[in-house]
This record gives structure tokens, C-alpha cells and sequence, in this order.
């Protein structure tokens, strides 16, 4: 009994703080290049948003996709390498209450714009409807 | 569960690394998953903080969707391409940006235990969040002075509810900056002071990832449509 309780615990691992990475045993240097990778990389994906923006090379129907394909890029990198959120067991909890926040975000976003876009469409003003093509 | 069982047991991370930040430690061998106790204050203060921001997040959502709906609803008033200035976005982003890398820096330098680091580091922290909302107030400023205020079309209470609350949360943080400075320079740093600087870092970097998220969807894709 002794020696299970022993290995369970040894197989288990502590929980870290969002945010907190000291417990990573990792030199104070290591942490700081980690920052400074991380402002490079956020820094990188910064002007590719601005440049995709004022740049007509971008096939313009994708264009919304693009920039928040490249926003969400730079949300992770804020995530990973500013708030130290990984996939490591002592994150479950963190990931997690993250998880549902990202559902929950997801949610009110798209349901409201799906909701929306058929109001709109539904109560188009009469005028319109009356030109309309039988 | 017997006593020897407990006096095996072998601390899960270095005792002086814990102890550095976390001491005086209630339950050094505590896991936060049940076993030896609770987690310590360091991860529960961490974690409430972080489900609080979650939660901020969310209705950071409700701002965000009000102004995707409303956006194309000018009333006849200035659309988005005719009002932004991505330059001046860029200096705001810029600035928040640098700021958030200078509290990830200040974040090493209270584990460093400098003070006089940890100082400079939160007071470049939050000169940029200073200039950022000055820059900010001038763009508001702007906007009202051309007939463009929040009351001129629902595409523009919008977009002033969405970028405005996030510039309140900016003001927030920095007075939270200015008290987390004083308690550095008073108390020192005390396993307390470091829990609340740990909810601030997470504070300042969320409001960073909301500013990408408003940078991005709002005045550039704006700018562009």
C-alpha cells in the first residue's frame, strides 16, 4: 500500500500557475531569450497583418481570413511564450479553463453574426424585395 | 494513510526554487490534484486570476460581435476606411506590444528578486501603456471633433463600447502598475506581493492578445473594406 501511494505520487505532477514559469528550472537567460523569441515572433506576425492590409497581392475575397488567420497566430504566441500556457500535465487546468473559454467566445461571436445575417436577410426593407428578380 | 508514507516522499520540485517565491508553503508536497493537500496560493491565486480573465474574455466577445453586427450600419455617416489611421494603430501597437515584453522582463527580475530591475522594467511597462492611451484619447478626440462621436451611427457606439472598454481596461491596469510599485519599493518582495504581481503580468498580457484581436479585426480589416 505504501509503496503504491509512493509511485502514484511520484507519476503525479504539480500544478503551475498561468503566467509563472520558474518552476520550469530553466536559467533566468533561458527565460529571457524565451520573451525575447516571442516579441520577435509577435513582432514578425504584426507587420505581416499591416503589410497584408495595405498590400493587393492578397486575393481579396480571402483577405478577413487571412488577417485572422494571422491574429489567431499571434494570440498563441502571446499565449505560449508571454503567459506560458503548455500542453505539459501541470497546465491541464489552465488549457482547460481556456478551452471553454475559446467555446464560449466562439458561441457569441458566430452565433451573433449567423443570427444576424439572417435577421437581415429576412427583414429586407420592401423596396428592395420589390426589384427583386421573380 | 501511515507516517512513513509521508516522510518518504520526495519533494516534487526543488525545495529552494519553491521556497523562493511560494514560501512560507502550507503543503509542500501538494500536487493540486488531491494528493497531500491543497495547491499552494500561488496556483490557486493564478488560476482564480486566470478564470477571471477568461471570463473577461468573454464578454470582450459580446463588444466584439455587437461591432462585427453593427459595423456596416453607418446611417449614412463615415465608414471605417474613411476614419481610421493605421499609422496611428501601428504606434499603439507597437507601444502595447513593447509593453507587454517589458512586464515579461519585469516578471524575471521579481523572481530575480532586483529591485531596482524590477522597478525599471514596470515603470517602461508603463510608460508605454501611457503613451498607448494617449494616443488613444487623441484618436477619440479626433473621431469627435470631425462628427464622428459614438452617438453618430451604430457602426460608431460600436466601435467606441468595443476599443473604449479595452482603453478602460488599459487605465485599470496602470493604476494597478503604480500600486504594484509602490508595494515592490515598501514591502519588498514578499511571498503576497508576488502572487498580486503574477494576477497583474496575466492582466497586462491578456490585454495585449485583446488589442491583437482589435488591431486586426477592427481597423485593419476595416481599413481595407
Amino acid at each position: 500500500m505504501n509503496d503504491m501511494t509512493l509511485s502514484a505520487h511520484r507519476g503525479d505532477v504539480s500544478d503551475v500557475a498561468p503566467g509563472s514559469n520558474y518552476e520550469s528550472g530553466k536559467t533566468l537567460a533561458a527565460r529571457f531569450r524565451s520573451y525575447l523569441i516571442g516579441l520577435v515572433l509577435a513582432v514578425g506576425l504584426t507587420c505581416a497583418s499591416f503589410w497584408a492590409a495595405q498590400t493587393h497581392l492578397i486575393y481579396a475575397p480571402g483577405f478577413s481570413a487571412a488577417l485572422v488567420t494571422l491574429a489567431i497566430a499571434q494570440m498563441g504566441i502571446h499565449l505560449v511564450f508571454f503567459l506560458h500556457i503548455t500542453t505539459a500535465p501541470d497546465n491541464t487546468n489552465n488549457v482547460l479553463a481556456l478551452g471553454f473559454g475559446v467555446l464560449i467566445v466562439c458561441f457569441v461571436v458566430f452565433g451573433s453574426l449567423w443570427i444576424m445575417g439572417h435577421f437581415n436577410h429576412m427583414t429586407m426593407p420592401m423596396d428592395h424585395v420589390t426589384h427583386m428578380p421573380e | 494513510m501511515s507516517t512513513p508514507a509521508i516522510t518518504l516522499r520526495l519533494p516534487v520540485t526543488s525545495p529552494a526554487v519553491k521556497q523562493a517565491i511560494t514560501a512560507p508553503l502550507e503543503h509542500p508536497d501538494a500536487t493540486g490534484h488531491g494528493e497531500a493537500g491543497p495547491a499552494s496560493k500561488r496556483v490557486v491565486a493564478g488560476f482564480g486570476f486566470w478564470v477571471f480573465l477568461i471570463s473577461d474574455i468573454v464578454m470582450f466577445s459580446a463588444f466584439f460581435a455587437t461591432y462585427a453586427v453593427l459595423r456596416g450600419n453607418t446611417a449614412g455617416g463615415p465608414t471605417a476606411a474613411q476614419l481610421f489611421d493605421l499609422n496611428n494603430v501601428g504606434l499603439e501597437t507597437a507601444c502595447l506590444l513593447l509593453s507587454s515584453f517589458f512586464c515579461g522582463m519585469a516578471s524575471l527580475a521579481v523572481e530575480a528578486r532586483k529591485q531596482a530591475l524590477t522597478q525599471l522594467a514596470l515603470l517602461g511597462t508603463g510608460v508605454l501603456g501611457l503613451i498607448f492611451l494617449v494616443l488613444e484619447m487623441r484618436e477619440f478626440a479626433g473621431l469627435v471633433a470631425q462628427g464622428a462621436g459614438p452617438s453618430r451611427s451604430a457602426f460608431l457606439s460600436s466601435f467606441f463600447a468595443l476599443v473604449g472598454c479595452h482603453g478602460a481596461h488599459v487605465a485599470a491596469g496602470l493604476l494597478w502598475l503604480g500600486t504594484m510599485m509602490a508595494q515592490f519599493y515598501a514591502k519588498g518582495f514578499r511571498a503576497d506581493i508576488s502572487r498580486r504581481y503574477l494576477c497583474f503580468s496575466l492582466f497586462w498580457h491578456a490585454l495585449d492578445i485583446i488589442w491583437v484581436a482589435i488591431f486586426s479585426l477592427v481597423y485593419l480589416i476595416g481599413a481595407h473594406t
